[in-house]
């Protein structure tokens, strides 16, 4: 994933009422914007606004079914999406390991010298 | 500020002088962060931190020996890091007794580099929660769904 692609991924998933809106389509499955609008306290062209930019971060998809659009979830987007935060994280994780490492190893060899004195 | 937050911690034996040293000295850094890494401990210090032939600017924030030091990175060059183009590396030492210490480290502005700055203020104004947790509960959810 290019870092453009993760910003608009992060920023996308950042906003409450967007993460609001991800939540319904993921645990309704393909759903419309109207039905969407009936489920949550703002407005449809809120809803409209917010099914954009997730569009856009490539986390859902639409796809027209009579009259109808329907969104739905892009998995695996929302896959790619946990696992570079996990990955962010390991980063960490190493980083705080290697840290332990380092200050143990001084720590044991301040007491060593502290007792050679 | 909120944001995405990467939170993360270790215990570590060693007296928080020891663990406050290995954190913050430029030599030690080289070790577990970067490369290259040519920084004043300093807070407003810019600085450097070289990976092997990429690297970038980077500009000290608090330092409060010997328990808090942060600093901010990732900001493009040539601009002023603050909240919105950079991310924010936060370490707390809290000692445990003599001879041990809680190291935490809490990364966060991930994802406010690509917001208009309008939003930008709205959400750090309205909202603090950390959405790791949220990812991982919408895989879930959405492994359920699948297997249902």
């Amino acid at each position: 994933m290019t870092a453009q692609a993760d910003d608009e991924l992060w920023s996308a998933i950042a906003d409450p009422s967007r993460r609001r809106v991800l939540d319904l389509i993921v645990s309704n499955g393909a759903v419309s914007a109207s039905w969407l609008a009936g489920h949550v306290p703002f407005t449809r062209q809120a809803v409209s606004k917010h099914l954009v930019v997730l569009e856009q971060a490539g986390l859902i998809s639409r796809r027209k079914q009579g009259r109808e659009v329907l969104y739905q979830v892009e998995a695996g987007r929302l896959d790619q999406a946990a696992r570079a935060l996990a990955d962010l994280a390991t980063q960490w994780d190493r980083r705080l390991d290697t840290i332990k490492r380092l200050a143990e190893a001084a720590h044991a060899e301040n007491r060593k010298r502290n007792r050679d004195e | 500020m909120a944001d995405l937050v990467i939170d993360r911690e270790v215990l570590i034996e060693a007296p928080v002088g020891v663990v406050w040293r290995t954190v913050t000295e430029p030599d030690q850094m080289s070790q577990w962060f970067a490369d290259r890494v040519e920084l004043v401990i300093e807070p407003g210090a810019h600085g450097y931190m070289g990976f092997g032939d990429q690297g970038g600017p980077v500009v000290v924030e608090t330092v409060d020996p010997p328990t808090r030091f942060s600093f901010r990175w990732n900001h493009p060059r040539g601009e002023e890091p603050a909240v919105g183009n950079s991310m924010l590396v936060e370490f707390t030492l809290t000692p445990e007794g003599d001879e041990r210490t809680r190291l935490r480290v809490v990364e966060s502005g991930h994802e406010l580099r690509a917001w208009p700055d309008a939003e930008k203020q709205r959400y750090a104004d309205e909202h603090r929660d950390g959405w790791g947790e949220y990812l991982d509960r919408l895989a879930t959810l959405l492994a359920k769904r699948r297997s249902g």
